[in-house]
């Protein structure tokens, strides 16, 4: 089973070094990908979900931010300590991600053919039109209508939808083994996100590959993912399979965000809102990190960091209150 | 794309009008030539018999509407001062301002490009704190100023190059060096603007995500988008290349056009001026026209837009 795994982090940590202090933004991520798995990364803005990404394709804005500790291991090698050069072989080729915003993620004085065939040559070296044709199939892979004619047009001919299933295009033409989804749909338009992700989900499951999807939303957890990980100020507070975090969220944060999803005819007017803010990352909290803002709160809660405990089959959650007496 | 150049056409017929009349009118603001081109003995009636003959008697808006009617038919006169028409004076000189004016504009691409892309790569680096001195000197020095220091230092004290008129290789460096200095500042300064906010764009993130070498983020990636401001810029540059080549040639004492505007003013040549600066406006028109083709060339947003 285990053989099964593809990408394999251990106690990541990520800080960005500013003049105001060492921002820790990924402290202890620790997560593991089996092939055609989607694992569904949750969280608020600013909870470190994007730096783990990036941290995964060694991408950090060079000179602020670093990966000070842990392994990532892709296939049993640990990335971190490959070279720059084997790195850029591993870039599209083993890891491809898909960014948020489509309108700005495609260069826009290049024709589309262009930037898929860039990538394709870059890791399939070969004659012109043979990844040509690669690139017209990865296209056609994503369901764009007349894919040859597509390959000549530039990124402000095509509409949002269009460009994004361009950019996954790009991402599924080397034939990843780990997709890094961050927030796909979320600058698409609501009614064409849901074919989007239909897409997504047809692509993984023709290819096999294992997902990284991040996203703040549950819905789209819901659909999309086998198991969900819920991150909180750079830590995972909450991990399993999705149905059963769900169905029996055992962190209070995680209780909290799913109370705040609103529901369809849940007469009570307001919404549900969690009170506070999340703590400034260079000033974290000394115990647990939701502590201030948790109604369960109680005073190992503020001294000391919580363990993972488990509460079912693969489910864990790192809260005191889930600590059996002894 | 042809209307996008017939737009611009229309537009430079527009400006080339203003431009006409305004010097027209700016020229006679100077004064009367006759006084500059009459030994100081000369009488009060020699003086009119000259007015008369350079037809300078007439009410001053018949002497515009003769001078349009002319211009239209390709005459824009005899200079007051050579007695030839202004048209081949022009065109004798021409060739001598191309030949600097070029060579600026090649030093400034040589030296602004890489030394832009650098100071951005390198932000607060060595490079890019020796450039950004270099640039606010460059564009805080007057050009006659650097001119004369450049003879200065490398002609009267060193006696390395010579400090005026054309000749071999030597006769460029200083006036390339005078005519450039501005251009590689300004050039510099953008392009290390733009390479910094097209570093951080999401297209150069998605770029290093396919596995792209660090050489074709910056050649290929960058360099084409960080292009489209230098390019709007260099249009505007043209024009004070033209003005800088008046100083720079009349320091060097380079015969170019530079220097005929120069002398059309001193000596209040006006059909001289008046063609000169024609010339110079539809010269920059047309360059300007060449840029918004290059424009269009590298941004297929324009190229493609209807």
């Amino acid at each position: 089973m285990s053989d099964d795994i593809v990408l394999d982090v251990h106690d990541l940590h990520t800080h960005f070094f500013l003049r105001r202090g060492v921002v820790k933004a990924v402290d202890g991520v620790s997560f593991s990908l089996r092939r055609g798995e989607v694992l569904g990364l949750v969280g608020e803005s600013g909870c470190g979900k994007s730096v783990t990404a990036l941290s995964l394709l060694r991408l950090l804005p060079k000179g602020a931010a670093r990966t000070v500790q842990g392994e990532i291991e892709l296939e049993g090698e640990d990335i971190l300590k490959t070279s720059d050069r084997e790195m850029r072989q591993i870039r599209g080729r083993k890891i491809a991600m898909i960014l948020q915003d489509p309108q700005t993620s495609l260069n826009p004085v290049f024709s589309i053919g262009n930037q898929l065939r860039e990538t394709i040559a870059k890791h399939f070296p070969g004659p012109g039109g043979t990844v040509t044709q690669r690139a017209i199939e990865a296209l056609r892979n994503v369901r764009l209508a007349a894919p040859e004619q597509r390959m000549d047009q530039y990124p402000h001919q095509l509409s949002g939808g269009m460009k994004q299933r361009v950019v996954g295009a790009i991402a599924i033409s080397c034939e990843p083994l780990v997709m890094i989804a961050d927030e796909p749909t979320t600058a698409l338009d609501v009614t064409i996100q849901l074919q989007y992700l239909n897409l997504l989900k047809e692509l993984q499951e023709a290819s096999n590959m294992a997902i990284l999807f991040i996203t703040h939303d549950f819905g789209v957890v819901a659909k999309m993912c086998d198991h969900v990980a819920v991150m909180y100020a750079g830590r995972i507070v909450e991990r399993g399979p999705v149905r059963q975090v769900f169905d029996n969220p055992t962190h209070p944060y995680t209780q909290a965000l799913i109370a705040s999803v609103p529901k369809m005819g849940d007469q009570r007017g307001r919404l549900h809102t969690i009170e506070g803010q999340p703590p400034e990352f260079s000033d974290l909290p000394v115990g647990c990190r939701f502590a201030p803002r948790c109604a369960f709160v109680e005073d190992k809660c503020l001294s000391t960091y919580p363990t993972d405990f488990s509460v079912g089959n693969g489910h864990t959650s790192a809260c005191w209150k889930l600590e059996k007496p002894e | 794309m042809r209307r996008y150049i017939l737009q611009r056409l229309w537009q430079g017929v527009i400006l080339l009008i203003l431009v006409t009349t305004i010097v027209f009118f700016l020229g006679r603001l100077t004064g009367n030539p006759a006084d500059l081109m009459l030994p100081e003995d000369a009488t009060e009636e020699d003086r009119q018999a000259l007015i008369e003959t350079l037809g300078l008697d007439a009410p001053i808006h018949e002497q515009f509407i003769i001078f349009i009617s002319n211009a239209v038919r390709g005459d824009l006169g005899d200079s007051h001062r050579y007695r030839t028409p202004v048209v081949e004076i022009f065109f004798s000189r021409l060739p001598n301002t191309l030949m600097i004016v070029p060579a600026a504009m090649i030093l400034a691409i040589l030296m602004a490009v890489p030394l832009g892309i650098l100071s951005a790569l390198r932000r607060g680096g060595l490079i890019d704190k020796f450039s950004g001195t270099i640039a606010v000197l460059g564009i805080a020095t007057p050009n006659f100023w650097l001119g004369m220091v450049l003879i200065y230092v490398f002609s009267v004290q060193l006696g390395w190059l010579p400090s005026a008129r054309m000749g071999g290789f030597e006769h460029y460096v200083l006036p390339t060096i005078t005519l450039g200095t501005f251009l590689v500042a300004g050039f510099m300064r953008l392009i290390r603007s733009s390479m910094l906010d097209i570093l951080d764009s999401e297209f150069v993130k998605l770029a290093r995500i396919k596995g792209m070498s660090e050489t074709t983020v910056v050649w290929k990636h960058c360099l084409r988008n960080a292009l489209i401001p230098v390019l709007t810029l260099w249009g505007v540059f043209m024009g004070g290349l033209v003005t800088g080549a008046i100083v720079t040639e009349t320091v060097f004492a380079w015969p170019g056009i530079g220097r005929l505007t120069y002398e059309a003013v001193i000596f209040r040549d006006y059909p001289l001026l008046q063609a000169v600066i024609l010339m110079d406006a539809l010269l920059i028109l047309l360059i300007n026209l060449m840029v918004d083709i290059l424009y269009a060339y590298i941004d297929p947003r324009i190229r493609l837009a209807e």
